[in-house]
C-alpha cells in the first residue's frame, strides 16, 4: 500500500506552489560585467498538471521464495527466521530484539487463529539439570506472556521447559551456548500446508 | 523384574567360630583420606562339584572386585598364597598368610542344596590377631549368585571398618544415545557394580533424574512422554507405573522423604517453580515455598525433619535449608560461585552439591549448617551427586566438551579420593544409588 501516501504527497506538493505566489524581490544594482553572452538552452519539459489518482488495489506479492501462507514455513518466513528468540545467561527477562522478534510472532498467530504452539523453553548446558529445567520453564512463560499481551489467546499457547536436554548446537562455547538458550515457538496444529 | 529373589542371611555360627562379640583388632580408619589398602586375600570359595567350584570362583571375583573398588582393600594375587585350604572349618595357618603381607583372609565354600538353591558360606579372618571377624552362611538361587557374593563384601567391609557395606545394591540412571542435538534418555537399572544392566520403561526416550524411594522397590523420575512433563513413579517389582497427580504445569525435581511416604518436588504454576510435598497415601499435596524465585531440587534429611534446596531467591542459586513443614528458611552456601542439586547424605553429616564457579562445575560436600565446605571433583560439568547407602562413596554425571560431549558415571570417596569411572553399558547420567538391598 506505498502508492496512495506518495500519491497524496505529490499532489500536497503540486497545490502548495500554486498557492504561494513567490515574492519579487528589487533589483540589486551589479557591475556590469564583459563577457560574451551565454546562450541559455531550456531543456526542461514543463511539468504536466499532477493528477490525483484513485488508490491502486493491493496486488499479489510476486516472491518467488514465499511459503504457502499460513504454514509453518510462512511463520518463519514472516516472523524473519526460526521462530526463536534468544535469551542471556541465566536470564529470562526479554532483550528489546526478542520484543521485536515476538511481535511479529504475535502479527502472525493473529492473522491464523486456527493455529496452536507450544512454546519451549530451552538453557545452556553449563548449569545443572534441574535448576535448568526451572529456568527453560521462566523462559518459556516469559515468551508466553508477551505473545498474550500482543493479543494472543493463551489458550493457544501450551509452555514446556526442555532445560538443557534438547540443544540445537553442540558446540561448547559462547556462540553455542547464546544460540541453545531460547525460547522455540513450535507451531503444532492448525496450519495450512 | 524376577532378579529379587529371597535371599536369606544368618549368622554362621559352629562350635569352632563363637565370634559374634569378637573385637576386631584389625581396624581401617575410612574417614582419613589417602589411607593404604588394606591388603586381603579372597582365594576362590571351595565347591563340592565342578559347577560349584567354578561358581566358588566367581563369587571370589566379584568379592575382590568389590573390595578393590572401593579403594580401602588390595586384593592379593592368588597365585602368591602359600597355603591351599581344603575346608574352611578348620583354621587357617596364620603363619602363612603372615608371609605373603596379608591382613586379612576370607575363605569359603559353595554348596548346592537344591537343583535352583546353593548355600554360601564364608569366614573372615584377622591373620596378625590369628581370630575370626565374622562368619556368615547365605542361602540363595542359584542365578543370584552375585547377589551373596556382594553381601560377603558387605560383611567384610562392615567387619574391617565398622562401617556397613554398599556392594549388595543397585543404580537406577539415564541411559545415552545419539548424538548431543538429538540424545535418547532411558531409564535403566544396574547392579552396582555395572552387572546386568536392563531398561525400566519402553517408549519412553526422554526421562529424567531417576530416585530410589527407600525399600529400593520404587523409582520415581521425571518423564516427557506427554506434552507437560511431570513426575512419575514405578514399580520396579511389578512393572506398574503412574503418573503422580494431575497438575496443569511441570512437575519436576522428586525425591522420596527417608519413610517413603512422602515425595518433594518442584511444580510450576503461574510462571512461578515452588516446592510442593506430597502425601503418596493420600495423594494430598503442601505447598513449603511461595516465592517469586526459582526454588527446586529439595532433599530431606535422613531424619525427615529437615529439607535443603536450591533457590535464586537471593539473586543467585545457592542452597537453602527449611523445616519440613516450610518453615525456618535459611541460606548455607556463601562460597564464592553458584550452588545447586544439593542432596542430604544417609548418614545426616553432609550436604553433597553442585557448585559452578569460572567455568567448571565441582562436585563437594558442606555440614548441614554451610560450614566445612570441601570441593571433591572438578571438570567441565560435574553434576548429579548422590550417595552410596553408607554415606562413604558419591557417583555422579560427568559430561564432556563440545559437539561430541558426552555423560557417564564416575564415583568419589567423600574423602575426595578414589576417583574412578562407573561400568555402564554405554552414555548415562543421572545415577541414583539405591539403598542397601534387603
Amino acid at each position: 500500500m506505498t502508492i496512495k501516501p506518495i500519491a497524496i504527497s505529490l499532489a500536497v506538493l503540486a497545490l502548495s506552489a500554486c498557492a504561494t505566489k513567490p515574492k519579487i524581490e528589487p533589483v540589486q544594482e551589479r557591475p556590469v560585467v564583459e563577457a560574451p553572452p551565454q546562450i541559455f538552452e531550456d531543456t526542461k519539459p514543463t511539468p504536466a498538471p499532477v493528477v490525483q489518482l484513485p488508490p491502486v488495489d493491493q496486488g499479489p506479492v510476486f516472491d518467488p521464495n514465499a511459503p504457502v501462507p499460513g504454514s509453518i514455513a510462512d511463520f518463519a518466513y514472516q516472523v524473519g527466521g526460526e521462530p526463536r528468540i534468544y535469551f542471556g545467561y541465566d536470564r529470562y527477562d526479554l532483550t528489546n530484539e526478542a520484543r521485536e522478534a515476538l511481535r511479529r510472532q504475535a502479527q502472525w498467530l493473529q492473522a491464523y487463529g486456527q493455529v496452536n504452539a507450544i512454546i519451549e523453553g530451552n538453557a545452556d548446558e553449563r548449569g545443572t539439570r534441574e535448576y535448568n529445567l526451572a529456568l527453560g520453564a521462566r523462559r518459556a512463560d516469559t515468551v508466553k506472556a508477551f505473545l498474550v499481551s500482543q493479543g494472543v489467546s493463551p489458550s493457544r499457547l501450551t509452555t514446556v521447559s526442555y532445560g538443557k536436554e534438547r540443544p540445537i548446537d553442540g558446540a561448547s562455547n559462547e556462540a553455542g551456548w547464546a544460540r541453545n538458550r531460547n525460547g522455540h515457538t513450535n507451531i503444532t496444529t492448525g496450519t495450512i500446508g | 523384574m524376577k532378579r529379587f529373589i529371597l535371599l536369606f542371611c544368618v549368622v554362621f555360627l559352629t562350635a569352632l567360630c563363637v565370634v559374634s562379640s569378637a573385637q576386631a583388632q584389625l581396624e581401617i580408619d575410612i574417614t582419613k583420606g589417602n589411607i593404604d589398602p588394606t591388603p586381603i586375600a579372597v582365594p576362590s570359595f571351595l565347591g563340592t562339584d565342578t559347577e560349584m567350584r567354578e561358581l566358588g570362583q566367581d563369587i571370589a571375583k566379584v568379592i575382590r572386585a568389590d573390595l578393590e573398588r572401593s579403594g580401602l582393600f588390595k586384593s592379593l594375587d592368588p597365585a602368591s598364597f602359600l597355603e591351599t585350604q581344603t575346608n574352611i572349618d578348620y583354621q587357617p595357618t596364620f603363619a602363612d598368610w603372615r608371609v605373603i603381607k596379608a591382613e586379612a583372609l576370607a575363605s569359603g565354600r559353595v554348596v548346592r542344596e537344591t537343583d535352583t538353591k546353593i548355600r554360601v558360606e564364608f569366614r573372615l579372618w584377622d591373620i596378625f590377631a590369628g581370630n575370626q571377624l565374622a562368619g556368615l552362611r547365605f542361602s540363595a538361587t542359584q542365578d543370584n549368585w552375585r547377589r551373596t557374593a556382594h553381601k560377603a563384601a558387605d560383611a567384610i567391609y562392615k567387619a574391617l571398618t565398622g562401617e556397613e557395606g554398599y556392594f549388595d545394591s543397585r543404580i537406577v540412571f539415564i541411559d545415552e544415545k545419539g548424538p548431543k542435538t538429538d540424545r535418547k534418555k532411558r531409564l535403566a537399572i544396574m547392579d552396582q557394580d555395572g552387572h546386568a544392566p536392563q531398561y525400566l520403561l519402553a517408549g519412553s526416550d526422554l526421562v529424567v533424574t531417576p530416585r530410589f524411594s527407600p525399600s529400593a522397590q520404587k523409582i520415581t523420575f521425571m518423564s516427557y512422554e506427554n506434552v507437560i512433563p511431570q513426575v512419575y513413579l514405578l514399580d520396579i517389582e511389578t512393572g506398574r507405573r503412574e503418573l503422580l497427580g494431575n497438575f496443569p504445569g511441570m512437575t519436576f525435581a522428586p525425591r522420596f522423604s527417608p519413610d517413603g511416604n512422602t515425595l518433594i518436588m518442584s511444580m510450576m504454576s503461574k510462571s512461578n517453580s515452588d516446592l510442593y510435598a506430597m502425601d503418596l497415601r493420600t495423594r494430598s499435596t503442601s505447598r513449603l515455598t511461595n516465592d517469586p524465585s526459582i526454588d527446586v531440587s529439595g532433599s530431606f534429611s535422613p531424619d525427615g525433619r529437615k529439607i535443603v534446596f536450591n533457590s535464586d531467591r537471593g539473586g543467585s542459586p545457592q542452597l537453602y535449608t527449611m523445616n519440613a513443614n516450610g518453615t525456618n528458611k535459611k541460606r548455607i552456601s556463601f562460597g564464592k560461585g553458584r550452588y545447586s542439586a544439593p542432596v542430604w547424605s544417609p548418614r545426616g553429616d553432609k550436604i553433597a552439591y553442585v557448585k559452578s564457579l569460572d567455568g567448571k562445575f565441582t562436585i563437594g560436600v558442606m555440614n548441614p549448617d554451610g560450614s566445612g565446605e570441601r570441593q571433591l571433583t572438578e571438570s567441565y560439568m560435574d553434576e548429579g551427586p548422590t550417595w552410596s547407602p553408607n554415606g562413604r562413596v558419591i557417583i555422579f554425571s560427568r559430561e564432556t566438551k563440545g559437539r561430541n560431549g558426552s555423560n557417564s558415571i564416575w564415583s568419589v570417596d567423600l574423602t575426595g579420593q578414589n576417583l574412578r569411572k562407573v561400568n555402564t553399558p554405554g552414555k548415562s547420567s543421572d545415577p541414583a544409588w539405591s539403598p542397601l538391598l534387603p
